[in-house]
């Protein structure tokens, strides 16, 4: 009886070479898909050029006639604003990003490598839905909760390392911001938004790091730390570096934490405790763009298409770091 | 050569008091950025649960009573501190955005990591890792404002519809989706991609059925991970979709709005001015909607993320780890 089943659902053409047509079909519908997402993007760089080009084109003085905020005569230029503007954009996301990656690599490793094994499915899970919270909601936190509660903090280190330019205080008032709506206060919120990011990424890439590798290792007498830098590093390297890049791209980016915590203005100080220094680019449109009038839209696209090629750059220098280590992986 | 194995030393030396004081250290180093990354993620959870409940305890006759009433209103014709309004239409505006989104990005994302991992080579192949790479990297705002140009340029300026919204939402998520299941799917061992061949199975099957089956999964973490993020997308939608007041379940014309666009414009509106004794006025009804609309995104986004994890955790291969 289980003999004949046996036989007759060895007929069942599953191995046949039929699938001929279906095979041709699907292969050139996910190649399909995939040419789509190069026209995408030459879409978004075409259309955002197309809508810019009227900012990008006129002289600075009819474009100073029709956009409010643009000032040549107060060195407010389309292109010196957007200096402003970059500057603090990279300035801020930079600060979180040198938050962030310790922190976020320090809990990869305890939730891989140091939690125990039953505790950590949990905290993963945790960290799984801490990386969903929306920006808004970081934004209006940090802006209602968080700020009030920093400012004593950079009174402190306006008061105790004032020397250092990052935390000198007013030097008319000798105070830092009394609102806390300040560089750092943006910096902080953007840290705390990419370290579920940077987490998740690199907690996958340390779990898969090979038992062999990391039982190697500890047979050849390291400590724990030691194996990890052996085995784990070694092996996770490509997914932190690229973890890390999701987070300063999200950071870079980043439109409404910034826009509901940094009070705004455009200076190129490096002094990240006090307000109405900085702004960033993506704030700056959120904040510009809906009382703008079509040339006012037409410039902030343009900011936009600055914003797009500095991260497009971001994203080539940490695509090259990442090329020149040979990648393990499963598939070939 | 046999002294050298007879000695207590193991091949990385001795076990100095430097090795272990650095063992241990590191040790106290994790545990602490555990630690400090936890107190601002626990701090607001528990922000937002407690402040989020307060609007469900206002009444539309300012009595302090639990009602649902935010859930069942939209914010047609309310006005200054007026304890009422809700969220119907902001809700129905993000399942449709977010829908959308989803319909056009998921086949798309899928698709396209299937080419990379199992048939691209040469040129195209490299492109496109390069350019998803690149996508990755775009911030929302430009997405949002690729939309609105792009549907200037097509419909005319100006032109603000959920659908204007549900790309810029798709432009986030495409790359999101095709990282996720391209990495899913470069996990599944070459071994049963062979075993498959040698049955004679064809390519396409053994996609779909074996490589597919056994990433499903990490690709259903991948596609929820990427739902949740453009579910909480705000800006692009401030640009592309704008702010309305009242239902619109037409995604191709009308504004609409959306849950994280309702925070910040509830937000934005500050505290309200009660000036008149006799109309019901809480002045901080604004921040309270703002609070209980980020506990209501927020129950959204837990609840896909369990979904997720159920679906995974019933679907998906065991393994050893």
């Amino acid at each position: 009886m289980t003999i004949t089943d046996k036989r007759e659902t060895q007929e069942v053409p599953l191995t046949a070479h039929s699938g001929s047509f279906a095979n041709s079909a699907f292969t050139g519908l996910s190649t399909f898909a995939a040419s789509l997402i190069l026209v995408l993007l030459a879409a978004v760089a075409a259309f955002l050029i197309t809508e810019a080009w009227p900012a990008l084109t006129d002289g600075g003085a009819v474009l100073a006639e029709k956009v409010q905020w643009i000032k040549p005569e107060d060195g407010e230029s389309l292109i010196q604003v957007i200096g402003y503007l970059v500057f603090g954009t990279v300035l801020i996301s930079t600060i979180a990003l040198l938050i962030a990656t310790p922190l976020s690599i320090g809990i990869a490793l305890f939730i891989s490598h140091y939690a125990p094994r039953r505790l950590a499915a949990g905290l993963g899970y945790l960290i799984d839905l801490l990386a969903a919270i929306p920006s808004v909601v970081y934004g209006l936190w940090g802006a209602i909760v968080l700020i009030p509660v920093l400012q004593p903090f950079y009174q402190w280190l306006g008061s105790t390392f004032g020397w250092i330019p990052l935390f000198t205080p007013n030097p008319l008032t000798g105070e830092v911001s009394p609102t806390g709506r300040v560089a750092l206060s943006a910096s902080i919120v953007l840290a705390i938004m990419i370290i579920p990011i940077i987490t998740a990424v690199t907690r996958e890439v340390f779990l898969q790091t090979p038992k062999l590798h990391e039982e190697a290792a500890l047979a050849m007498g390291a400590t724990r730390w030691e194996m990890i830098r052996m085995a784990v590093f070694p092996f996770g390297r490509s997914g932190m570096i690229g973890a890390t890049m999701l987070g300063l791209g999200r950071a870079l980016g980043e439109t409404m934490a910034v826009y509901m915590i940094l009070s705004v203005g455009l200076s190129y100080s490096f002094n990240i405790l006090q307000s109405g220094e900085h702004n960033t680019i993506a704030s700056y449109i959120a904040g510009q763009f809906p009382e703008a009038n079509s040339y006012g839209v037409s410039a902030l696209i343009a900011m936009g298409l600055a914003l797009f090629i500095i991260t497009l750059l971001v994203n080539m220098l940490a695509r090259w770091i990442v090329s020149r280590r040979s990648e393990f992986s499963g598939a070939n | 050569m046999t002294d050298r194995t007879l000695t207590d030393t193991s091949a990385l030396g001795e076990l100095t008091y430097r090795r272990k004081f650095v063992n241990s250290g590191m040790t106290v180093l994790v545990y602490i950025a555990f630690a400090v990354a936890l107190i601002p993620l626990v701090w607001l959870s528990y922000t937002v649960l407690t402040r989020g409940v307060d609007r469900f305890m206002v009444n539309s006759n300012g009595d302090h009573v639990f009602n649902l009433e935010f859930l069942q209103q939209s914010m047609r014709g309310v006005f200054g501190g007026s304890p009422e309004g809700g969220i119907l239409h902001a809700m129905w505006g993000t399942v449709i955005i977010t829908g959308v989104a989803a319909l056009i990005s998921i086949p798309i994302g899928l698709l396209t990591s299937i080419y990379l991992v199992e048939y691209g080579k040469g040129r195209l192949k490299s492109a496109v890792t390069f350019f998803v790479d690149v996508m990755t990297g775009i911030p929302s705002i430009v997405a949002g404002l690729f939309a609105y140009a792009l549907f200037a340029i097509l419909f005319g300026p100006g032109t603000k519809t959920a659908v204007t919204g549900a790309v810029a939402l798709s432009v986030l998520m495409i790359p999101v989706v095709v990282r996720a299941s391209e990495e899913m799917l470069r996990l599944v061992p070459n071994e049963l991609r062979e075993a498959s061949y040698a049955l004679g199975v064809p390519k396409y099957l053994t996609v779909l059925k074996i490589v597919i089956r056994t990433a499903f999964a990490g690709i259903t973490t991948g596609v929820t991970l990427a739902i949740a993020r453009v579910i909480g997308e705000t800006a692009p939608l401030l640009i592309a979709v704008g702010v309305a007041d009242s239902l619109n379940f037409n995604a191709f014309s009308g504004r609409m709005m959306t849950l994280p666009v309702y925070i910040v414009s509830e937000w934005r509106k500050g505290e309200a001015v009660c000036n008149n004794p006799d109309v019901l006025c809480v002045p901080e009804i604004t921040e309270y909607r703002a609070w209980a609309a980020a506990l209501v995104l927020i129950l959204i986004v837990m609840a896909l993320n369990l979904v997720a994890r159920l679906i995974s955790k019933y679907f998906s291969p065991k393994t050893g780890r």
